[in-house]
């Protein structure tokens, strides 16, 4: 035992600067070819030379005025304070609750409720993906249904037309691949900005 | 296309991904672990690690191996995260708890990888590197060698050798796992996943909020999470974080990269034993049963019966919009079919009988197709028993392969198999009995149930996957864990390699008109029978009372 506990502790260090420096170290310098570093690094968006955001992390934005919100919202996120809040980026988790959770049941009610309201619909026009929390806490698609539904409220709020606000989300609507269709919420925001 | 459109596109590429790969993979590995030469590469390793590689070794001196490496890297593991103030790249993140670093020094050795820290505020880029990283190659190589020292046992006669342990382990992580991780860490950054040095990116959104956004060298620890069926992510949510899974393609790749390996280890035994059939019916019962969980949870996912669920209008509590039900269910189904545990959807917030399917998946010992070597001797260990079971009724004496099934042989095979059902039961039943259980549930009723459960089938079995919303940060949780996971890796480990030295010694019995065949339906029946018998005869009372009362209420 003693002999075989030697003789792997040398084949563990041995091992750890193959696998744990040497490796990582490498694809960490082949990740900085120009047209993967960018990737790497967490594809940051930069308008005027500001880190905005990432395309892959779903920030909820927060209007300064409630009452004329432009901007479209992501979905609800675990790692936020309120049933609606903004998530932390410096982490992710999800609720972990499940479909008999009185807890969950209340946050859906509020959430359905919030949202109805926010954009003037029925309770029952609000979509799945709008009322439950995603598994990162930082998704940063919402469904096109989810989109659509906010079209009308960010084209009254920025004086953009409905047409032109529905053709931003069709243009942002990306996974048509082998996915489920879904809007960037970041990228579409920065596309409402951009265009008024 | 629609959810179950996009799922079902997606299962398809992925069977045809695999079969592509069957053959080749599977051949390359049998000639990984046949041949006889050394690449100079491997010379150079063996000169450093002072080891004869030619010297073939009996089964306890390999045990002894698999153990006092298996040791050593708990104790540095353990040191490794007790010392990260005093580590480059550790951003300010303290020493680990003793806790909190035992539990996770013993979770990524065994291949187990749960997860009871946030890595996001707990562990550096050292840690993350030169601690978790390794042992995500080298748990899954020790898996792979005892898998072929089994495989070995069956192949060879009348020796007491089962191979170098040393030398099975470096071809593992040398010839295999290093090159396929290489080749997919760059493919997954080329597709949006990260590999930062930062701890994080500061950006100020629409509406002028700030916020940190965290990084991490994400796709060197990635591919290889996957690809040796480990399931520790570099953030907490897992491949559910957009930086470690960005699209529907990355999760597609990821669930490929958890099953290849196990998946093509069925050729590489076919091979080996010189009946390609032999492999192809381990790879039927693994497929079948893979095939029967994933319809059970996405049917379940789609039609969920909980009040919040019902409101919302469908069960998307935990579950990426790109991924939806579809590709959450068959990556649940793959990562605890195998050993992996990595989750693209947080398996608490399923419906009752769709976070069962996760459960028994594991319950069955992980053999659909089960984890990186471990998958492989798991379903010989189940075909020796069964091949028994079939002995007695028939009232011959059993044979597999042409070893006969004496009283060794079938001793070690069920002690085996029923290593992780009884820590599975004890180490959940203490947890009922203790007063302070209740509390760190995140769910009331039979879904509170459901987590315990869980905790333990996951432990038991390495696989690291969890009903997320207990906390396991008690010293209570962090031990017994820690404890289910060492005896559910070892216990079978020790008794395979048994049972491949008792096999080894054996002369080969020609096959007669009276022998059973091993390679057609009738064999494959019997295996998945025993398979889910065993499953059964232990755990139905435990299902009863959660999931399934959960399904019916």
């Amino acid at each position: 035992m003693v002999k075989q506990a030697s003789a792997g502790l040398r084949v563990l260090l041995v091992f750890t600067v193959l696998l744990g420096v040497i490796y990582p170290l490498g694809i960490w310098a082949v990740s900085r070819i120009p047209g993967l570093q960018s990737k790497a690094e967490g594809s940051v968006i930069s308008v005027n030379g500001q880190a905005v955001g990432s395309s892959l992390i779903g920030i909820d934005p927060v209007a300064p005025d409630p009452a004329h919100d432009p901007y479209f919202h992501t979905r609800p996120s675990a790692t936020a304070k309120d049933v609606l809040g903004p998530g932390d980026p410096s982490t992710s988790a999800g609720s972990n609750l499940g479909g008999f959770s009185d807890k969950l049941l209340g946050q859906i009610q509020q959430r359905k409720a919030a949202i109805a309201q926010r954009e003037g619909v029925p309770l029952d026009a609000v979509p799945p993906d709008a009322v439950t929390a995603s598994a990162s806490g930082i998704d940063p698609t919402i469904s096109v249904a989810y989109a659509d539904l906010q079209v009308a409220r960010v084209a009254r709020n920025t004086g953009l037309s409905e047409d032109k606000v529905k053709q931003l989300v069709e243009q942002n609507t990306t996974g048509y691949g082998i996915g489920i269709p879904g809007v960037n919420v970041l990228e579409l925001n920065l596309a409402v900005a951009g265009a008024h | 296309m629609s959810d179950v459109a996009a799922g079902l596109v997606q299962v398809g590429i992925l069977l045809v991904a695999l079969a592509v790969v069957y053959k080749p993979l599977g051949d390359y590995m049998a000639r990984v672990f046949t041949s006889e030469k050394h690449l100079a590469v491997e010379r150079g390793l063996y000169k450093l690690f002072r080891v004869k590689p030619d010297a073939e070794q009996r089964w306890p001196t390999y045990a002894m191996g698999v153990l006092g490496f298996s040791f050593v890297s708990i104790v540095f593991l353990y040191l490794l995260q007790r010392l990260q103030a005093f580590l480059p790249l550790s951003f300010g993140r303290g020493a680990v708890s003793p806790a909190v670093a035992f539990n996770t020094a013993v979770s990524f050795v065994t291949n187990t990888n749960w997860q009871s820290y946030v890595p996001e505020t707990t562990m550096g880029d050292t840690v993350q590197m030169v601690g978790l990283t390794v042992q995500n190659f080298l748990s899954a190589a020790v898996g792979l060698a005892v898998a072929i020292a089994l495989v070995r046992g069956f192949v060879r006669r009348r020796t007491d050798r089962l191979g170098n342990f040393w030398v099975d382990l470096t071809r593992g992580a040398v010839r295999i796992l290093l090159p396929i991780s290489v080749v997919f860490a760059i493919v997954l950054i080329a597709m949006g996943v990260t590999q930062s040095l930062k701890s994080g990116v500061d950006v100020t959104g629409p509406g002028g909020a700030q916020n940190t956004i965290a990084l991490a060298p994400t796709a060197s620890q990635e591919a290889i999470k996957e690809l040796g069926t480990n399931g520790g992510g570099i953030f907490n949510a897992n491949s559910a974080h957009p930086f470690e899974n960005p699209t529907a393609w990355t999760d597609l790749i990821e669930i490929f990269l958890l099953l290849v390996v196990p998946v093509a280890l069925t050729r590489t035994f076919g091979t080996m034993v010189g009946n390609r059939k032999q492999g192809y019916v381990l790879v039927s019962v693994m497929g079948g049963i893979w095939a029967a969980v994933l319809a059970w949870v996405w049917l379940a996912e789609t039609h969920p019966n909980g009040p919040a669920a019902l409101l919302a209008g469908a069960n998307l509590e935990g579950k990426e919009q790109r991924f939806g039900i579809s590709a959450s269910s068959i990556f649940a189904t793959s990562t605890t079919g195998t050993s992996t545990g990595a989750v693209n959807s947080w398996h608490d917030s399923f419906s009752g009988l769709g976070g069962g399917g996760p459960l028994l998946n594991m319950l069955l010992g992980e053999v659909a197709p089960g984890g990186v070597g471990t998958g492989l001797y798991g379903i010989l260990v189940v075909a020796v028993i069964a091949m028994f079971l079939a002995g007695l009724m028939v009232g011959r004496t059993p044979e597999y392969l042409g070893k006969k099934l004496g009283k060794t042989e079938v001793t070690t095979a069920a002690i085996s198999i029923l290593a992780m059902p009884t820590v599975v039961l004890l180490g959940a039943g203490a947890a009922l009995l203790l007063p302070d259980t209740t509390s760190a549930l995140n769910n009331s009723g039979a879904h509170g149930l459901s987590e315990l459960l869980y905790a333990y089938a996951s432990a038991s079995n390495n696989n690291g996957s969890a009903f997320a919303g207990i906390t396991v940060t008690s010293d209570w949780f962090q031990s017994s864990l820690g404890v289910a996971m060492l005896i559910g890796r070892f216990v079978p480990i020790l008794a395979t390699l048994c049972l491949a030295g008792a096999l080894a010694k054996q002369k080969k019995v020609p096959e007669t008109s009276g022998t059973l065949p091993t390679t057609g339906p009738l064999f494959g029946s019997m295996l998945a029978g025993t398979i889910i018998l065993v499953a059964a005869l232990t755990f139905i009372p435990a299902l009863a009372l959660g999931p399934f009362a959960e399904g019916l209420a």
